[in-house]
């Protein structure tokens, strides 16, 4: 196993453009482990495996869904291609009871978090819309309106202290995820406000991949997303989001911050969406294929990949296995999503309310009514 | 029995709620020390404490926004909106994400949020402070939507709404806060009339005037001066517009065969047209006169030395009154 202490200090600087800016990193893109004076990981072989496991995984449930949505049994799929160190790096900082709050590409939280990916297929097939129990997988459903969900996020946060489930080791935290385009919502920007003045314990993962839809980063920030922390009394810290350690380690970090009392952080992991914005974009439209190419020297998995040779944790067999696992997950994606049958029409009133109303009553049954009468006279 | 404003009934049913429930947590902007500022949440903040009576920063998404992460922690938060043209920017989060958790949950996440909005004309204030935007909300599926009328109602509906697992948008008609009126504060909560059924505040043979919050006085003073000409109008509080007590509203029509819907909202598609095609489906070959509608006009809310005008009064329902009379 790697010492730690004695990997060399390196400052990185972020590729981007802002001079000066710094950026956590702890695994180089060539899989070299760097120093970091705050930060570290202190991992079991078996760990940075498991590790490097949740990222192939994570990868190919998306290949796999992309693939079903080109053959016309999704209506959409958002890729999550390029950002699974980000993801699985949060997603593993997290204990079981810390909640997180998604958007609507955190397939790789999801998968940290125990939901089956068969329940994000279903969705972007459009038979339900989740249909997990967020309370038992302490993950809520994804919110499509961007920044939306950082208010819940800060909101349920504001709960845990008002349960006096905080200040100690032992005290629970909130992990609100967004991206940059979100950093310009009123919604995100009021969740700081909120969090801030509450001293909620809630962490602010921002991954920024460059890009919302086609707008990149510039045209929401002046300034690097993380310093706007600042302004709002709060820490703010980028991280390598293609580094699965750093952003385990800084998550971890900032999630033990919050669970002892000591208020939000602001993450901005430093990423890029490698694939279009979903299955119905074409970015050719908007970025040059040699940024991609640049990003590609970055991968996540091939780093920690090229890191666990190095070190000797892995062998042939490991890397036969894992392949093997992953074409049986894809396989019963695939499997799975051919048989999910649709929800039946009437099922559409039931959870309206927890209460039905009468006019809802009158509305399913007479849908009901002509759905028969419909196939009767078909018939 | 206690003489109480609407004011104070609203305030002592949270106290009521609060005491009965410690995960009932009033939230809004200046509702703590200062007490609202219609004093609604007056004393609360002393007996209660700032956990369970927030000042929140003024920004009504995040008042909204963390009431639902508060909700799904388990809470019963009670947001305040300050006024009715102040809920908007909060709007996503009611009409996107409060209204639909429970659907998009399959039911397993229940949003026990009740958000009150002081609404209406009436009482000389300038631009934003005066508007009727229920139909907004009646128009969500996943919201339930009512409106007090009188102190006694104000006292019974508001517990009733925070007690709901559905989220209940709750408009308090704000020009009615002063008005006075006995309140049984001992009442039985199990006996009262359920939150979502519409109730004859006067009973009538002539024509049926509906209405809800604000214009149920305007329509009771209407009858009483009908009186004198011989006509008896039957006056029918809808106390909730979403769901719609449809069945009340139907004995009261069938009965008086002309309805005249009242409400200070514009008329265009707001909760006089659902009416009126509710009525024309279901008493289509029973009614005497088309469904009339006096209501505000399809303009801004007006700067105020105008708002009488733009306001249905006495004599513009009595104006309806006649007309429908005369079909």
């Amino acid at each position: 196993m790697t010492d730690i202490a004695s990997l060399p200090a390196l400052r990185i600087s972020t590729g981007g453009p802002e001079p000066g800016v710094e950026l956590v990193q702890l695994l180089t893109p060539e899989g070299e482990r760097v120093f970091h004076p705050d930060y570290a990981v202190d991992f079991t072989d078996e760990q940075y495996r498991a590790l490097y496991r949740d990222l192939v995984l994570v990868r190919r449930i998306d290949i796999e869904a992309t693939a079903l949505q080109r053959q016309g049994e999704l209506g959409i799929w958002a890729s999550l291609l390029g950002q699974e160190a980000a993801q699985v790096g949060s997603g593993r900082a997290m204990r079981e009871k810390d909640f997180a709050f998604p958007t609507y590409r955190e397939h790789g939280v999801a998968w940290c978090k125990g939901v089956d990916p068969m329940k994000l297929i279903g969705l972007f097939r459009g038979v339900s819309n989740g249909g997990w129990d967020p309370q038992d997988k302490r993950f809520n459903l994804y919110s499509i309106v961007i920044g939306s969900q950082t208010l819940h996020a800060t909101g349920y946060a504001m709960g845990i202290l008002k349960d006096g489930a905080v200040g100690t080791p032992d005290g629970e935290a909130v992990v609100a995820y967004f991206g940059d385009g979100a950093s310009s919502q009123g919604d995100v920007n009021e969740a700081f406000v909120w969090a801030s003045v509450y001293n909620a314990p809630v962490v602010f993962f921002c991954q920024n991949n460059q890009w919302g839809i086609s707008t990149p980063t510039d045209h929401q920030s002046r300034i690097p997303l993380y310093q706007r922390a600042e302004g709002f009394g709060f820490p703010g810290v980028r991280v390598d989001g293609n580094d699965v350690l750093a952003s385990y380690a800084v998550t971890r970090s900032a999630l033990d911050a919050a669970r002892t009392g000591q208020g939000p952080t602001l993450i901005e992991a430093f990423t890029y969406r490698m694939g279009a914005h979903t299955t119905s974009d074409d970015p050719t439209r908007y970025r040059l294929a040699s940024d991609l190419e640049a990003w590609k020297l970055k991968d996540p998995l091939e780093r920690l990949k090229s890191f666990l040779y190095k070190q000797q944790m892995v062998d042939g067999e490991f890397f036969d296995q894992l392949d093997s696992d992953a074409d049986a997950l894809a396989a019963r994606i695939r499997r799975e999503t051919l048989a999910m049958p649709d929800p039946s029409a009437t099922s559409m009133f039931d959870d309206v309310y927890d209460e039905m109303t009468p006019a809802l009553r009158e509305q399913q049954a007479s849908l009901a009514r002509y759905l028969v009468g419909f196939a009767e006279a078909v018939q | 029995m206690a003489v109480l404003t609407m004011a104070k009934a609203l305030n002592t049913a949270l106290r009521t709620v609060m005491e009965s429930d410690p995960k009932v947590v009033v939230m809004g902007e200046d509702v703590g020390k200062l007490g609202g500022v219609f004093r609604v949440t007056d004393g609360l903040w002393k007996d209660f404490g700032e956990d369970r009576v927030m000042d929140t920063p003024l920004a009504e998404s995040g008042i909204i926004g963390t009431a639902i992460g508060l909700a799904l922690r388990g809470y019963r938060p009670v947001c305040e909106i300050q006024f009715d043209g102040f809920v908007y920017p909060a709007y996503d989060q009611i009409v996107s994400q409060l209204a639909k958790i429970h659907a998009r949950s399959k039911g397993t996440v229940k949003m026990p949020v009740t958000i009150r909005i002081p609404f209406g004309g009436g009482i000389g204030a300038v631009e934003h402070h005066s508007e009727s935007p229920e139909a907004y909300f009646a128009h969500t599926a996943g919201l339930k939507v009512v409106a007090c009328s009188s102190p006694a109602d104000a006292y019974v509906m508001l517990q009733q709404a925070v007690r709901c697992d559905d989220p209940v948008v709750f408009f308090e008609p704000k020009r009615r806060y002063w008005e006075k009126a006995e309140v049984d504060v001992a009442a039985d909560l199990g006996l009262a009339d359920p939150l979502w059924q519409a109730r004859v505040v006067r009973p009538g043979v002539d024509v049926t005037l509906i209405a809800y919050g604000p214009m149920v006085r305007t329509c009771l003073d209407a009858a009483t001066a009908a009186q004198e000409d011989g006509h008896h109008l039957e006056v029918l509080d809808l106390r909730s517009l979403s769901p719609l007590d449809l069945p009340t509203v139907l004995e009261s029509v069938r009965r008086t065969r002309r309805a005249v819907v009242v409400h200070e909202a514009p008329s265009y598609v707001g909760l006089g047209a659902e009416l009126a095609a509710r009525l024309g489906e279901e008493l289509y070959y029973e009614m005497e006169a088309p469904v009339l509608r006096v209501t505000g006009f399809d303009t801004p809310y007006p700067p105020s030395r105008l708002e009488e005008d733009y306001l249905p009064d006495l004599d513009r329902v009595l104006h309806a009154v006649d007309r429908s009379l005369g079909y």
